[in-house]
């Protein structure tokens, strides 16, 4: 079966890989053949050129970007995992704060990110603000299903064990909730990032700590397309890497066990 | 060979029915005891039933008799609704101040998915807080007894149904238990895998002295692992005859074949047929 499975592997690389090449010819060639003028839209070769040309200050600018979404990410994991655990503690707390979580999530952060940035002084705290509470809803709502989602007989079984309220946490819940857990990370991963760059937008923040999404804006306003297609190239390219880098940790956590990660060689 | 022997003896002993007063000392005391749920479901009616030390008793009756409930009542994974159960003639509170144990095995092996055979079975002790270095031997041992040796390092994915069930006798025996109670625990396998399981644990039930309540659908299993069995009602549950299998102990591959198994099964199951049809003439 080995065989096979290293085929498979070197398939689900090799297909989209192709699919990436063929599209990106397509464009060219129609670009070209049609004339059409790089400010209106520009071919991949203009693209490449500019990433090529523009790469330090953009890659400073994806830096700049990126430190917000880092930072917003890890205090979802932090928040969203402590309000988790809150919940689980009682249906009581559940109830009542529950409703407030989805209230988060369904306003709009365009909405309130305005009012984030005027409320909190400094910009840099004030994105990270916004990119939070963008990234943090399926982290607090995938990790308060995992911890309920014990195996009941196993939750007997600690019982008749005597195990203490501790050791059930640490050797049941949390290992039970893991999954669920990794499936909000990849999930949260993704939308840190494009919070961190809406709420750039917003901002609209020059100077030194100028992220992706003011250089597209800038872009933009110079009708500098290509550039602007660059930037957006290394925003996907990082959200891609961020997505990776979650289904990599999750591998290297639940491969051993979860059904999830082990597919149907057994 | 025990059991030819015998039969050559009394080739047409009767076999019997209804079992008396028990000579050994009581494990567990089912007094009065009875299970109504809070929906208003009657699942036991008043119960009086007594376990004597080394027994290996088996509940059988159709589904919604209440045996898994009584089994529960005994595990103190529910309480009764009215009637009491004695331990070892105490209360539930002192089994282990008595040095007495329980052991539990349910209907599905339940093992940690994420944790390795070994880790598995060592979770009672982990929990009870015997150090590792104490405790590594004795999931040696455990295994050993359920020939999975070899199998420590695995996951529990990795194992077939009968093994993982082997797991899960292994991790309730770890404790050194006084009482075993199972719950249907190879009613998922195939019939030759349960055959198997049921030969080794009449053997390890028999070298380990242990106090065993069984409970389960099957005739052939009850025959052939009890020396009683206590035939059970539905609606309310009940107990509607108790029945000895006294035969030589320990049973072995062949009691299977021997005209005896046939005459204690027929028996058996003209019990229960007779058990289902109540609530219908009723």
């Amino acid at each position: 079966m080995r065989p096979l499975s290293e085929s498979q592997t070197a398939m689900s690389i090799a297909a989209p890989v192709l699919v990436g090449v063929l599209l990106v010819a397509i464009w060219e060639i129609a670009c070209r053949n049609a004339n059409i003028p790089v400010y209106l839209f520009p071919k991949p070769s203009d693209i490449a050129e500019k990433l090529w040309t523009e790469g330090p200050s953009l890659l400073t600018a994806l830096g700049m970007t990126l430190r917000v979404a880092l930072q917003a990410f890890a205090a979802a994991i932090v928040l969203g995992t402590l309000v988790a655990f809150l919940f689980v503690q009682s249906r009581a707390i559940e109830m009542s704060l529950f409703p407030y979580a989805v209230l988060l999530q369904v306003t709009p952060i365009v909405a309130i990110a305005p009012l984030i940035i005027i409320l909190v002084k400094n910009t840099q705290v004030a994105l990270t603000v916004c990119a939070t509470v963008v990234a943090i809803f399926p982290i607090i709502s995938n990790t308060t299903l995992g911890l309920r989602s014990v195996d009941p007989g196993l939750v007997n079984l600690f019982r008749m064990n005597r195990a203490g309220r501790l050791q059930t946490l640490v050797r049941l819940r949390i290992p039970s909730a893991l999954p669920y857990f990794f499936g909000g990370l990849r999930i949260s991963s993704g939308l840190a990032l494009i919070g961190s760059v809406v709420a750039e937008f917003v901002a609209g923040t020059g100077g030194r700590s100028a992220g992706l999404a003011y250089e597209i804006l800038q872009s933009g306003f110079q009708l500098d397309i290509p550039r602007m297609f660059a930037a957006l190239f290394l925003i996907t390219l990082a959200g891609v890497a961020l997505f990776a880098i979650m289904i990599g940790l999750s591998k290297l956590a639940l491969g051993q066990w979860h059904e999830s990660e082990i597919g149907a060689e057994t | 060979m025990t059991h030819n022997h015998l039969l050559v003896l009394a080739p047409n002993k009767p076999l019997p029915v209804q079992s008396g007063a028990l000579a050994r000392a009581p494990v567990v005391e089912v007094l009065s005891a009875e299970k109504i749920f809070p929906n208003g479901t009657r699942a036991l009616a008043p119960i009086d039933l007594t376990v004597g030390a080394g027994e290996f008793l088996t509940l059988i009756g159709p589904s919604g008799c209440g045996k898994s409930t009584l089994l529960k009542l005994i595990a103190n994974l529910i309480e009764p609704t009215d009637g009491r159960i004695l331990w070892w003639s105490g209360e539930f509170h002192k089994v282990e101040t008595a040095g007495r144990s329980l052991g539990f095995v349910f209907q599905d092996p339940t093992l940690m998915p994420w944790a390795r055979v070994e880790s598995n079975v060592r979770l009672p002790l982990d929990l009870a807080g015997v150090p590792k270095s104490e405790s590594g031997e004795r999931v040696r041992e455990a295994l050993a007894r359920v020939g999975l040796e070899g199998f420590a390092r695995h996951y529990p994915r990795q194992l077939s149904g009968g093994m993982k069930m082997r797991v899960s006798i292994a991790r309730s025996l770890i404790t050194e238990p006084d009482l075993l109670l199972m719950d249907e625990p190879f009613g998922a396998l195939d019939e030759f895998t349960r055959n198997r399981l049921d030969t080794d644990l009449v053997r390890l039930w028999w070298e380990r002295k242990l106090t065993t309540m069984f409970v389960t659908h099957s005739i052939y299993e009850a025959v052939f692992l009890s020396t009683r069995v206590v035939v059970m009602g539905a609606q309310p549950g009940r107990i509607c005859r108790i029945m000895s299998i006294d035969e030589p102990q320990p049973r072995e591959e062949g009691f299977r074949n021997s005209p005896r198994f046939g005459e204690y099964c027929r028996a058996l199951s003209a019990s229960l047929t007779e058990v289902s049809l109540a609530p219908l003439q009723a």
